[in-house]
């Protein structure tokens, strides 16, 4: 479908794609930009500022009026812990469904897809009530708690998660866990010590999309979280964008780009994991 | 050591359930107790028997999904059929104990004189003179004494007691000292309760309201007024509902709302149109720049290619709510976008202030977020086209519109068509960026909560927890199954296209 540029074909290509990729990145370098320059001031902001400084990053992180750090540790807290238990169970879940065989199996698997079909969040006046009443029994698991989130997103854990998990596991051959069976180990930990290892990759996958699924989600954390100091940064940053906005507009920036860094870690840490493929080598059938 | 570890376990988690079960009986949430114990008897079963050994890996995953899910989901529906909404949390019973908790004082009430001692630990013990009867209240307990009881000591002889075994009478200024415990008190007493109707006296109050079963009809004992139950409020002829009102089953009264009461079914409708057209143009846009850079970023003969397309991915990079909050500094009234308009043109545009500016800024900032994706899986897509195709066409002499729109076009759609409509379900819920863009801003009039960039899904939020008229809850719930009910089309056509559900259940 392609021939050769002409000269002036060549410069009209490269040109248009140099509009576009102005159009993806001037937001994250007018961004970068505010958040080093002097002036807090929305309208006042040059692209390339006289002088830099880093006061708006320092700022960020001493003023008590916006507890910054309080949310992105809670963002990660949340995220993280999330996550982990996300993988847990999944994986307890793919390799009962990928190892046994029993009743229901089939219609377990093909259940789970439906279920995952219905956004969580469309049932959020019912888990905003459920939470209440748990409140009521056990505070610490309630609305307004971190455990009472977690609990709500480990409702989305399954799903579409054990899927993925469960055709992972498919391609493990049984003869490793036969073989350590063999050598007396338990079905648990044939699980724990052979299986989970080899699929290293595909619990990094499921944790990391669980993670940046959850670092980003924000309409059941807004529902569910009503004290400021237990806010995710989601629903933090937010904040800043009421009352004097215009006149913080730099220190926001500095939130906006630091807020970002979870996320980009745990892309690069992911890609580490995701490539190294671990079943290599391992049996030969 | 294992199983005494298994065991060890077990017999905690039912402990709790045991705990939690007996405050949840308490509480008279009976239904929610019958559930917990069928969970706890479950959990029990699988991990104590044999046979259910797969249902070991699968349960705590499970009990996740059931109780965050599963039964919401179930939850809501019903929600959906009932009037829960601000005035109307209670059941019944719960309304009608607090409604028939009530007391008033009538005019001819009979009144008591009274005493109160206090202990050096705070403890206010009162004697109390009727008509015809004297009084103890002691530690809780009314009784009936002698005036003449010989707890009561009268020291100085001025016929009044001064001490009551270690408590000592309380002076003027030391009962108005205390008097936020002498006035919270009520002690039972006939059908009524005593308490403290003056500094100088006690006074006997009785029920206000008392309750008919037979005719579920409240009546008020001070003025005669009858309250007959209607739809969730005990209301009189004139009007005056009584308050707390209660939860009652309305069929499908909500649903009959969002299409008759022209009060809400137009905001309605024009949420549910402005939906759909935010959803399939954020589709639309995002896959024509997507595929246009994608197309273009293909061409072997482009140098740089490889840098480009990291350059354009940037957006997909950052976190959605970072980036719409970034994009709403850039289109706010002071913002980058109309800075630079009134530096060069000499005017500005209201991009979140006025309706057809915020729609068009909200497609604008999706596609932003969105192209990244799009480009992606039709560069994918594009690369499995065989490049033979095209030669041939070349041969016969096919112009570049006709290679596109008849070999590119139709050869991409099919493998892309899920995953569009993947993106349109997931636009049709996009509450994020609604909310951290506009707040589904502006209002519209204030006659209804909706706002003019609203979508079903913050429409509903807003109708629950954001609403001038208090939670709306059943109203919300009957929103979110409107839209429980699209998505399982639009899912079920997505099934279809794909064949998803025929390979799935082959390959399980």
């Amino acid at each position: 479908m392609y021939s050769k540029h002409t000269l002036i074909g060549s410069i009209i290509r490269h040109l248009v794609v140099w509009l576009f990729i102005g159009f993806a990145v001037f937001p994250v370098l007018w961004i970068f930009s505010a958040s080093i320059n002097p002036t807090n001031n929305i309208t006042a902001q040059q692209l390339i500022p006289r002088h830099i400084t880093w006061d708006h990053y320092v700022e960020l992180f001493t003023n008590p009026q916006h507890p910054y750090a309080i949310w992105l540790w809670n963002s990660i807290k949340i995220a993280t812990i999330t996550s982990l238990l996300t993988v847990a169970l999944t994986a307890l879940a793919a390799y009962a469904f990928s190892r046994f065989r029993f009743k229901g199996r089939r219609s377990g698997l093909l259940g789970l897809l439906l279920v995952q079909m219905f956004p969580q969040m469309l049932a959020m006046v019912a888990i905003y009530i459920l939470l209440l009443n748990i409140g009521k029994i056990a505070p610490w698991m309630g609305l307004n708690t971190h455990p009472g989130l977690i609990m709500v997103y480990l409702g989305g854990a399954m799903g579409f998660n054990t899927w993925l998990m469960k055709g992972y596991f498919d391609t493990i051959p049984r003869s490793l866990e036969e073989s350590a069976k063999v050598d007396g180990a338990s079905q648990f930990q044939a699980f724990t010590r052979i299986i989970l290892p080899l699929a290293r990759p595909i619990l990094a996958t499921i944790f990391v999309l669980s993670f940046i699924g959850v670092y980003s989600e924000y309409i059941l954390a807004r529902v569910l979280l009503t004290d400021t100091h237990q806010f995710t940064l989601a629903l933090g940053l937010n904040l800043f964008i009421h009352g004097q906005w215009g006149n913080r507009w730099g220190v926001f920036a500095a939130g906006a780009l630091i807020g970002a860094i979870p996320f980009l870690i745990i892309f690069a840490v992911a890609q580490h994991l995701l490539v190294s493929g671990l079943t290599r080598g391992s049996v030969k059938e | 050591m294992k199983h005494v570890l298994q065991i060890v376990i077990l017999g905690a988690l039912d402990a709790i359930a045991i705990w939690v079960g007996t405050s949840l009986v308490v509480q008279a949430h009976y239904l929610m107790a019958v559930l917990l114990l069928i969970g706890a008897a479950g959990i029990n079963y699988v991990y104590l028997s044999k046979r259910a050994y797969p249902m070991r890996y699968l349960l705590p995953g499970l009990i996740f999904l059931f109780s965050m899910v599963v039964y919401p989901i179930g939850y809501s529906f019903y929600i959906s059929f009932t009037n829960l909404s601000t005035g109307h949390l209670l059941n019944k019973p719960q309304a009608i104990e607090q409604i028939t908790g009530r007391f008033y004082t009538p005019s001819d009430a009979p009144s008591f004189s009274y005493e109160a001692f206090e202990d050096d630990t705070g403890d206010i013990a009162l004697v109390l003179y009727g008509d015809d009867e004297t009084l103890l209240y002691y530690q809780g307990v009314l009784t009936q004494i002698d005036p003449s009881d010989d707890r009561l000591v009268d020291e100085d002889g001025d016929g009044k007691p001064d001490r009551f075994l270690s408590y000592k009478v309380m002076t003027l200024p030391e009962i108005i000292k205390g008097l936020p415990t002498i006035e919270g008190l009520r002690i039972p007493y006939d059908e009524g309760t005593i308490r403290l109707d003056s500094l100088r006296e006690f006074k006997l109050s009785s029920r206000r309201y008392s309750y008919n079963p037979a005719t579920d009809m409240m009546r008020d004992l001070q003025t005669g007024t009858v309250y007959p139950n209607l739809e969730g409020f005990y209301t009189s002829d004139d009007g005056d509902e009584l308050y707390p009102g209660f939860k009652i089953w309305m069929g499908l009264k909500n649903y009959l709302e969002l299409i008759l009461n022209p009060l809400v079914s137009g905001p309605f409708a024009r949420v549910f149109g402005w939906t759909v057209i935010f959803a399939g143009l954020s589709v639309l846009t995002t896959f024509a720049l997507g595929l246009f850079l994608a197309i273009l970023l293909n061409d072997p003969y482009l140098k740089l290619r490889r840098f480009y397309r990291v350059l354009v991915i940037v957006p997909y990079a950052l976190p959605a709510f970072i980036s719409i909050l970034i994009w709403h500094g850039l289109l706010t009234n002071m913002g980058l976008f109309n800075h630079v308009l009134l530096q060069l043109f000499h005017f500005s545009i209201p991009w979140l202030e006025n309706a057809f500016w915020a729609k068009v800024s909200i497609i604008l900032v999706n596609l932003w977020l969105g192209y990244p994706y799009m480009m992606i899986v039709s560069l994918g897509a594009l690369q499995s086209i065989p490049g033979e195709l095209y030669e041939a066409a070349r041969v016969d002499g096919a112009t570049w519109w006709q290679r596109f729109s008849k070999i590119t076009l139709p050869l991409l759609l099919m493998p892309l068509a899920p995953l569009l409509i993947g993106s349109f379900a997931f636009n049709f819920n996009n509450f994020t960026l609604i909310w951290l863009l506009t707040e589904g801003g502006p209002p519209i009039n204030a006659r209804t909560v909706a706002q003019s960039t609203d979508i079903l899904l913050s429409y509903a939020y807003r109708l629950a927890f954001q609403g001038a008229r208090g939670n709306q809850f059943a109203l919300a719930a009957a929103v979110s199954v409107v839209i429980f009910f699209i998505v399982a089309t639009i899912s079920a056509i997505n099934f279809r296209l794909t064949g998803a559900l025929e390979d799935l259940s082959k390959n399980v």
